[in-house]
């Protein structure tokens, strides 16, 4: 099982290249909305990526008050 | 409303928020109301428009293919901030009525496209929410790209689906799918609605209408007659659930704690109105 550092180091790359933002401006701790300049369909949209990266299942009321990368990635952690 | 023909296909344009084409024996029915063709009554009354033009239509087609022609998704269900509106303006019993006239008109046109004779696919990507979800099951198949999400969030709003989801998603799958869906809120993405055995077919992204074209150009090779009969025979439509659904929801739009998920929703700044 990956470790939760390179789950979080993979959600960042995957939001980066898939919302076309430079990797480098994310940080664990961004607000992602705001970082990735997303709305909430396109959360679905990250969220529809990150279950299919990670082959996962992730209900979408586990999102709600999850705004960072870092508790995103702690989320995603929890169903590997 | 113009009529233009190109190429041995006629398109007619209705509204801005659908049009249809029929090409080669496929009745290709396109949605682009931005933002996510919201189910309105602009929506609505384009929709019966097409219902009454397909006695005609089905005449020379053995398929239709419902598809959105929009980025954002198949379509965002019902339009709430119209809904939200229309209901205040007007005396409760009054909005009663015409959320009932609403459900009545819109169950006849998803009926009509549910009992066509012809084989009919609903081409998805994105979000397929609510009222976009019940306009899919409509259909005989479901083609979804990998975008695709699959939600009966009605309840976050004190609601049920109220299109005819409940019936014809009992119809389709088993009953503890039903039950996650409709009493979590959440949403499937494309691979959990193939596990389940919601959808006909996963495709790559943006290749749903593509792949619904070469299914119905295999339909197209089947005696008409023999596949409307089998498909009259295996696809009961459940009309008194149908129309048991238009009560209890009219029932459950009388609370004030619909009013009160409907203001939140259409008067929230938060960057998550669309999740729970």
């Amino acid at each position: 099982m990956p470790t939760a550092e390179k789950t979080l180091d993979e959600i960042l790359t995957l939001a980066a290249a898939h919302f076309k933002v430079p990797r480098e401006k994310l940080s664990p701790d961004d607000d992602f909305f705001k970082a990735l300049g997303i709305d909430s369909l396109q959360t679905l949209d990250l969220l529809t990526k990150l279950e299919n990266h990670f082959h996962v299942e992730l209900p979408d009321y586990e999102l709600q008050g999850v705004t960072d990368f870092r508790t995103l990635a702690g989320k995603i952690q929890s169903r590997l | 409303m113009t009529l233009a023909t190109k190429g041995g296909t006629s398109s007619l344009e209705q509204s801005p928020a659908l049009s249809w084409t029929v090409n080669g024996g496929m009745i290709e029915l396109a949605l682009h109301r931005s933002p996510c063709n919201e189910l309105g009554s602009l929506s609505l009354l384009a929709l019966e428009e097409f219902v009454a033009a397909l006695d005609e239509l089905e005449k020379n087609a053995h398929t239709l293919i419902i598809h959105s022609e929009l980025k954002s998704g198949f379509c965002a269900g019902a339009d709430l901030r119209e809904l939200y509106q229309r209901s205040q303006a007007m005396e409760k019993a009054q909005a009663g009525a015409e959320v009932r006239d609403f459900l009545q008109r819109i169950h006849r046109a998803l009926n009509r496209i549910d009992a066509s004779p012809l084989t009919t696919i609903a081409a998805v990507h994105g979000v397929t929410f609510g009222g976009g979800f019940e306009l899919a099951l409509a259909c005989d198949l479901i083609i979804a790209d990998k975008t695709a999400r699959f939600c009966f969030p009605e309840l976050r709003l004190g609601l049920i689906p109220g299109f005819g989801g409940i019936p014809r998603l009992k119809r389709d799958v088993g009953n503890a799918v039903v039950r996650d869906l409709l009493l979590t809120g959440r949403s499937f993405n494309a691979t959990k609605a193939q596990q389940v055995g919601l959808i006909s077919q996963l495709v790559s992204e943006g290749e749903a209408f593509r792949a619904a074209r070469a299914t119905a150009a295999q339909i197209g090779k089947f005696d008409r007659h023999t596949s409307a009969t089998a498909k009259h025979f295996i696809k009961p439509i459940p009309h008194a659930e149908l129309q048991r659904e238009i009560d209890i929801f009219c029932e459950l739009f009388s609370r004030p704690a619909v009013q009160a998920g409907l203001r939140r929703f259409v008067e929230s700044t938060d960057a998550q109105p669309y999740l729970p």
